[in-house]
């Protein structure tokens, strides 16, 4: 199947993606940064009165048990899929080809499918300090009982939208547009000094 | 000032755009109804008291919701999805 891969992707961070620790760090490493490169980003859409079909159609194909609920998430370190607004879900996998599994599931009366696996950035921010720099940059609440363990929220930083799944009690994954990607890690890189930060 | 919306919860103002008024009754496309098309556009009731707007959650979920906010003191009374096409009801 080699020649159905998609290009090798360059990561939009690369000039300002550097390794190693950085800032505050002589008491510790209080977050750790990285860029997850999923190999598939997918959006789904379900019409109106849709969307339980299409929950089960990503349980059918992903495996995933999605919860049916405002925001309601789930991942199993390989695949993740959230709701980021009515009847529209963000799915991921490590691996390639997802858009592929799901094209003939996703019937023309349920809804839709959009591959942005070349049009989105996915960042994780992990330690003791996520929620503090998280909350430094997003306007919403990032405590565990308001914010879930698998949960995704949709909000924006500075008009750079970005979609957030909780993956870990000190965990968060954040996906940016492509093209803001490099901007947004930087400033990033920034409000992580304070509490010294690795790259990896 | 903060807007529920039904899907993401309170967030401020600020992920919100403002659509314009939800009184609004926009005429068939094809009607040339000259006076209802003058009323859509230009006819406002400017009410200093509870409003019914609608608004998008265009730094959110970008839903657009029907909101009644009170023009006086920003307090937002109610807030829905504007997808069913019913108007909100006002407090009074
Ligand atoms: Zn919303």
């Amino acid at each position: 199947m080699a020649e159905h891969q998609l290009p090798e992707r360059q990561s939009p961070l690369e000039p300002e993606y550097h390794p190693g620790s950085h800032g505050n760090f002589e008491h510790g490493v209080d977050v750790i940064l990285s860029e997850t490169r999923p190999g598939s980003i997918l959006q789904l859409a379900a019409w109106a009165g849709e969307e339980k079909r299409l929950i089960e159609v990503v349980r059918k194909v992903t495996g995933l048990a999605l919860p049916d609920g405002a925001g309601g998430g789930v991942g199993n370190g390989a695949r993740a899929a959230f709701g980021f607004a009515p009847g529209k879900f963000t799915v991921v996998d490590e691996a390639e080809g997802l858009a592929q599994a799901f094209a003939g599931a996703i019937t023309p009366a349920i809804g839709t499918l959009t591959d942005l696996s070349h049009g989105r950035t996915a960042i994780r921010i992990a330690g003791p300090k996520a929620e503090w720099v998280m909350a430094k940059f997003f306007a919403i609440d990032f405590a565990l009982p308001a914010f879930p363990l698998g949960a995704g929220r949709s909000t924006n930083h500075h008009d750079i939208f970005a979609q957030i799944q909780r993956s870990g009690a000190d965990q968060f994954d954040i996906y940016v547009f492509r093209s803001f990607a490099r901007s947004f890690w930087k400033a990033l890189c920034h409000a992580s000094e304070e509490v010294g930060y690795e790259v990896q | 000032m903060l807007i529920t919306c039904p899907y993401c919860g309170p967030r401020d103002v600020i992920e919100f755009t403002y659509q314009g008024d939800g009184n609004r009754e926009r005429p068939q496309p094809a009607s040339q109804n000259l006076d209802a098309w003058n009323a859509y556009v230009y006819d406002r009731l400017n009410p200093a008291g509870d409003h019914n707007e609608i608004w998008q959650h265009s730094g959110g979920c970008r839903a657009h919701l029907r909101v009644v906010r009170n023009t006086l003191t920003h307090e937002v009374l109610s807030t829905a999805f504007a997808r069913g096409g019913h108007k909100t009801e006002s407090r009074s």
